[in-house]
């Protein structure tokens, strides 16, 4: 079976500086997979390379077709959803222009009623301006929004960043009943090792631009090496 | 009452003219954080195309005033979109300083151009509204200053539902606030900043034919009026498009207001005052009426 995302060899600086070198990874239709890592390990640069906010060498295969260099623009049009670090919420926007900035490539009226399904509290709170959510709401908020563009893979970088471990549960749940009800496959960049485990199917850990080692949820959780470095018991 | 309503009248119409320029500045900055010191001239650039419609011959006929007026709208937003593509564009990656420099090349270019194609001297300019006044309960209401400040808050008031309303607009307003996030999107926010270069420069023309019959056709007529947008934007505070309208109306109602009571204030004194403003807005309150004091972390 071949994969829905696949990068071979990847590589990225940041002028000088090499991020990444030569990462090669893959994410299944309908699975959840999660990148792993410490700080400055190329986590939320390997997301950045498949999306085009970076540029990048080496190959990003994406349901079946190469994606060029051509920027952001044209991979969101190829179905990929890249919820960002720091979550890229249009702060001045109301809650429901946010929404409707997700449905911005789709023809038509758009439809918001199964988002709303997923996220009801967004109907009352549209007229809100998204920068007065709280980091939680904000958070869900691009998820909706991301939601929203129909994509086939949602690649979501440190959705817990800056969130109580409770609202951190609350939005992997979320993202685990997307994949499931929806079927949505998702890349998950996360420092929060045991939740991004419990909730993904597999695993890459990443150190210093490479992949270091990849498995099952299960398999990880049971290498030593990994728990003592990120999972701490 | 009567002196009151008409300095009223001539500072609300004044004013407008400040305000769509004003506006224009507004709309390039929101997005990008430059000033674009050539709007002024693209203004005067774009007026004189007007006057050249209806006053050659084009293809064996002239054209009326508001056919001419609705002609160069159209021909001043290619004009704009096609600067921004030409000039702009290829500075993408370039520091806002270098941008406003290229903005500075600009408007001596267009300045040099306009005087070599049309001649340096003053040109009358048509107005499409009479010199006659109405007059309401003993008050004289002039004609010109009512339909000079009518077209130009229309055009504003077209250009407001349009941000506010269309799927375009709003995604002009998304890019400006966090164009990286507009473009995971996909949101093609290189072409979205041409289209704002190309509403800047409707506007500038709006501005350049509704000041132009008072002021005369000439390769410096905006340099003035883009100083008195300029303190307008910036008491309406740079970044709010609501502000600048009302920063512009309210600079020309000011000025006109003091010319009127204030013997001191001669026409000679207008810039000094606009400038004065200018000074104490960004001494008092640099963020405007309507700005927000942006905090940036280190």
């Amino acid at each position: 079976m071949t994969s829905l995302l696949e990068l071979t060899n990847v590589s990225a600086r940041y002028g000088q500086v090499a991020a990444l070198h030569g990462v090669s990874i893959a994410v299944d239709e309908g699975e959840i997979v999660a990148l792993l890592g410490a700080n400055g390990a190329g986590k939320t640069t390997t997301l950045r390379a498949v999306s085009g906010t970076v540029r990048r060498g080496g190959d990003v295969v994406f349901a079946g077709k190469r994606l060029g260099r051509s920027g952001p623009e044209a991979t969101a049009r190829a179905g990929i959803a890249h919820v960002p670090e720091g979550r890229g919420i249009f702060s001045e926007l109301t809650v429901w222009e946010n929404l409707r900035m997700g449905a911005y490539m789709r023809r038509g009226r758009p439809d918001f009623s199964t988002v709303l399904a997923y996220f009801p509290w967004l109907e009352s709170r549209r007229n809100q301006q998204a920068g007065t959510l709280s980091g939680g709401e904000q958070q869900m908020l691009a998820l909706a929004r991301a939601f929203l563009q129909r994509p086939r893979l949602l690649m979501l970088d440190e959705p817990s960043l800056g969130l109580a471990p409770l609202v951190t549960r609350e939005v992997f749940r979320v993202v685990a009943d997307l994949n499931q009800r929806e079927g949505l496959a998702v890349l998950v960049v996360e420092q929060n090792a045991a939740i991004a485990l419990s909730t993904a199917r597999r695993a890459y850990v990443l150190e210093t631009g490479a992949v270091a080692v990849s498995g099952t949820a299960e398999e990880l959780k049971a290498n030593d090496a990994v728990r003592t470095a990120y999972l701490g018991y | 009452m009567q002196q009151f309503f008409q300095a009223l009248m001539t500072g609300l119409a004044d004013g407008a003219i400040y305000a769509s320029l004003a506006l224009a500045l507004v709309l390039i900055y929101k997005a990008t954080e430059v000033i674009n010191f050539a709007q002024g001239e693209m203004a005067m650039f774009t007026t004189y195309i007007a006057w050249a419609l209806m006053t050659h011959s084009h293809f064996g006929h002239t054209l009326s005033y508001w056919p001419a007026f609705l002609l160069t709208l159209l021909i001043a937003f290619g004009f704009g979109v096609g600067l921004q593509r030409v000039v702009i564009r290829p500075l993408e990656r370039a520091s806002v300083l270098t941008v406003v420099m290229a903005t500075i090349a600009l408007l001596v270019i267009l300045n040099g151009l306009a005087a070599w194609i049309w001649s340096p001297e003053l040109k009358f300019f048509p107005s499409p509204f009479p010199t006659s006044t109405w007059v309401i309960g003993g008050v004289h209401i002039s004609k010109q200053d009512t339909g000079t400040f009518g077209v130009t808050i229309a055009c504003v008031v077209v250009l407001w539902l349009f941000f506010r309303f269309t799927k375009l607009g709003l995604a002009m307003r998304a890019g400006a606030v966090n164009p990286g996030a507009a473009r995971l999107l996909g949101v093609r926010t290189s072409w979205l900043l041409a289209l704002g270069w190309g509403f800047a420069a409707v506007l500038g023309a709006v501005s350049g034919m509704m000041s132009a019959p008072t002021n005369f056709l000439s390769p410096s007529m905006m340099q003035a009026t883009l100083i008195f947008a300029f303190a307008g934007a910036v008491l309406g505070g740079l970044e709010s498009p609501v502000g600048a309208v009302i920063g512009g109306l309210g600079l020309g109602v000011l000025l006109s207001m003091l010319g009127t009571y204030v013997h001191l204030v001669t026409p000679e004194l207008r810039l000094p005052v606009a400038l004065l403003v200018l000074l104490v807005v960004l001494l008092v309150k640099p963020a405007g009426l309507f700005g927000r004091v942006v905090v940036r972390r280190v």
